[in-house]
């Protein structure tokens, strides 16, 4: 299919955020590699994380085609400063614990899941196609996030702290991922994009759900959401993250690895 | 049965190339030399998943950074079925990871060297992962039934981590001449340790008569070194690489290497302790033990819970 | 005493396409059973594709052992009339089924 350059534009601002949630996330996991609570657990944080990076990949790669500066997917994740990158805050908030890391996710995952299933029905052929692939994936994250929501919550009594306090203070970075613009709303006309405030509803009740049943309060959604990380303004984690993934790439220009 | 004729046929079993399970009668002593030997596996494991993990974040590509932490997530997994495989002979998970945390129990030494550059992840799965194959296949034939399985399971995931190894070092002695500076240093900080992984000449070793009597070894210590040396070297010089070692004499006739003195002073001081990273290996295993308890203590307690209601 | 809990042991056994058995793989450690499916699926299905998993916890298995080896098994070792090539098939015919 053949796109004007303004939706060609659109099109790679739309995958960069999508990819960035991904990378950065699974950047995030990455990091408890090898320092999990129990061997199989490490395992499955891994697992996850490879499907988010390798989403990444896919995102990125697209977002490099449409740009049409003939970059690849390497200079996205690499070559990006701090100010380009488009990822929603929820992705670059630290690990802290296993509670922060499992709320965390577990908000993803479900966002996740619904987005991708919406996905599937995009105009756009090479969307259609991560969203295929991807949504199988999801469909196993949530499983996994979700599942361990209820034994943090109805587990031991320091748990149900632990969890509490971290569905607490990651409330304010969902908002984000629901957030539209201009570029949603022109790739929402070509039908490529999808509307989320649709993602938004099923979400709530999803989670709602399941942090209902964890024996949990539900927060609302009319607090106050922190937003930013579409237009490139981030929390001071990004920084740091971007130092560690792209300082060699930085290091040595001309190189090849 | 005599204790005596239990023996016999258990030598028996192992002379004929019969596997020994779980549930057979095995001297006491092949049962502790055995968990030692599988738990020690298992350890290096997952204590060698730290010094590579050390550079997930810094992978220099996406696709890097994919095969990384794949080949690392596979070391938990071969953590995991060697703790299996010592499980089978009655030792718990708990007691084996709380002789790691203490210190009561070894693992590889190499692991106690620090990972300075991105080539040495390159050095790690090339040489590291390579000395580990070499001794992994010969483990395949070891007389143990759920060690031996874990072995092929374990080699024939592993095919992939030497290859990559090498694949890192290939292309950064194709690159820039600070690559290629990279490649060499890392090939000269870790052949020694490498080398040494095989540890010392068996005679020295306590346990060598039984490992071999009862076939819980293969080969010895030094013709799986000898193996190692004889694969590697010319894999250096293929890419314009130096080994660290002015002795190294090649024997055309037996195709064999002789190599110089190795440093065994340095290797017994690393495995007691004092090598560079022992004690930041260690804690972070246990730090990661420590901050896991009230998760793991969770899901228990959730367990109690739901099956206590469906009981109900 | 060791004061910490590693979960209960649980038997993986994998199958790795329809028509084919399900193979005992190895065994992981879980709380509860969901969370022994997840962990079999993590742990052993990274590579291959398997089309089901079976977990069952290790103390539910029930074997024999050893010492009943003789009793159990040695019987089955002569009745070589359970085996095809006892039998003796005149020439020229066949009544294997293909």
């Amino acid at each position: 299919m053949t796109y004007t350059d303004e939706i060609k534009k659109h099109l790679s601002i739309y995958a960069q955020r999508h990819g960035d949630d991904r990378l950065i996330l699974g950047h995030r996991l990455s990091e408890w590699c090898g320092h999990g609570p129990i061997l199989e657990e490490d395992l499955a944080t891994t697992n996850t994380s490879l499907d988010l990076i390798g989403q990444s990949v896919m995102w990125l790669k697209y977002a490099a085609e449409t740009d049409g500066l003939g970059k690849t997917e390497d200079d996205m994740a690499y070559l990006r400063s701090e100010r380009e990158f488009k990822n929603v805050l929820l992705v670059e908030q630290q690990n802290e614990d296993f509670a922060y890391t499992t709320a965390r996710q577990f908000f993803f995952d479900v966002y996740d899941l619904i987005f991708y299933s919406e996905l599937r029905n995009s105009t756009d052929e090479t969307l259609r196609g991560i969203a295929e692939k991807s949504v199988k994936e999801s469909t196993y994250h949530v499983r996994h996030s979700s599942e361990w929501m209820l034994r943090l919550g109805d587990g031991t009594e320091e748990s149900h702290q632990k969890i509490k306090n971290a569905v607490a203070d990651l409330w304010m970075y969902t908002g984000e991922l629901f957030f539209m613009d201009e570029t949603d709303e022109i790739l929402i006309k070509e039908g490529i994009a999808i509307d989320l405030n649709k993602v938004k509803t099923l979400w709530y009740e999803n989670v709602s759900k399941i942090i209902n049943e964890a024996t949990l309060e539900v927060p609302s959604l009319d607090t106050f959401m922190q937003k930013g990380g579409r237009k490139g303004i981030h929390s001071e984690n990004l920084g740091h993250i971007l130092s560690e993934l792209q300082y060699l790439k930085r290091a040595f220009p001309t190189a090849k690895w | 049965m005599t204790e005596e004729q239990r023996l016999e046929e258990f030598q028996r079993k192992i002379d004929s190339g019969e596997k020994i399970e779980p549930k057979d009668w095995m001297p006491e002593s092949y049962r502790k030399n055995l968990i030692r030997m599988i738990s020690q596996h298992a350890h290096s494991e997952i204590v060698g998943m730290l010094p590579e993990g050390n550079w997930i974040t810094r992978a220099p590509s996406l696709r890097r950074k994919l095969i990384l932490l794949a080949k690392i997530q596979d070391e938990a997994g071969h953590g995991l079925y060697l703790y299996s495989a010592a499980e089978t002979l009655g030792a718990s998970r708990e007691e084996l990871l709380e002789n790691l945390h203490t210190g009561k129990a070894k693992y590889s030494s190499i692991f106690n060297y620090p990972t300075l550059t991105w080539a040495d992840i390159g050095a790690i799965g090339w040489l590291v992962d390579g000395a580990a194959m070499v001794n992994q296949v010969s483990l395949i034939k070891t007389s143990y039934g759920p060690y031996s399985r874990a072995m092929v399971r374990i080699c024939k995931e592993e095919a992939f981590h030497n290859r990559q190894g090498y694949e890192i070092i290939a292309e950064l002695c194709n690159g820039t001449p600070e690559q290629k500076q990279m490649a060499q240093d890392a090939l000269d900080r870790w052949w020694w340790p490498a080398i040494q992984m095989f540890g010392p000449e068996d005679t020295k070793s306590t346990h060598f008569e039984e490992s071999m009597k009862w076939k819980i070894k293969a080969e010895s210590n030094e013709s799986l070194r000898q193996k190692f040396i004889n694969m590697t070297v010319p894999q250096a010089e293929a890419r314009g690489l130096k080994i660290p070692d002015p002795n190294l004499v090649f024997y055309p006739e037996t195709k064999t290497y002789t190599y110089g003195e190795v440093d065994w002073n340095e290797f017994f001081n690393v495995i007691q302790g004092n090598g560079p990273m022992n004690k930041q290996r260690v804690r972070a295993r246990k730090k990661a033990h420590d901050d896991g308890k009230w998760v793991r203590e969770a899901a228990t307690a959730y367990a109690k819970k739901k099956s206590k209601q469906s009981a109900a | 005493m060791i004061n910490d809990t590693q979960w209960n042991l649980w038997e993986v056994f994998v199958q790795l396409k329809t028509g084919k058995p399900h193979e005992h793989v190895g065994s992981v450690h879980a709380s509860d059973k969901e969370m022994a499916l997840q962990n079999a699926r993590d742990v052993y299905a990274r590579r291959d594709k398997p089309v089901s998993i079976w977990v069952v916890p290790s103390d539910n298995i029930v074997a024999t052992i050893p010492q009943d080896n003789e009793a159990f098994f040695d019987p089955a070792d002569d009745k070589v009339y359970r085996h095809p090539l006892f039998y003796k098939i005149p020439k020229g015919v066949s009544v294997d089924i293909h």
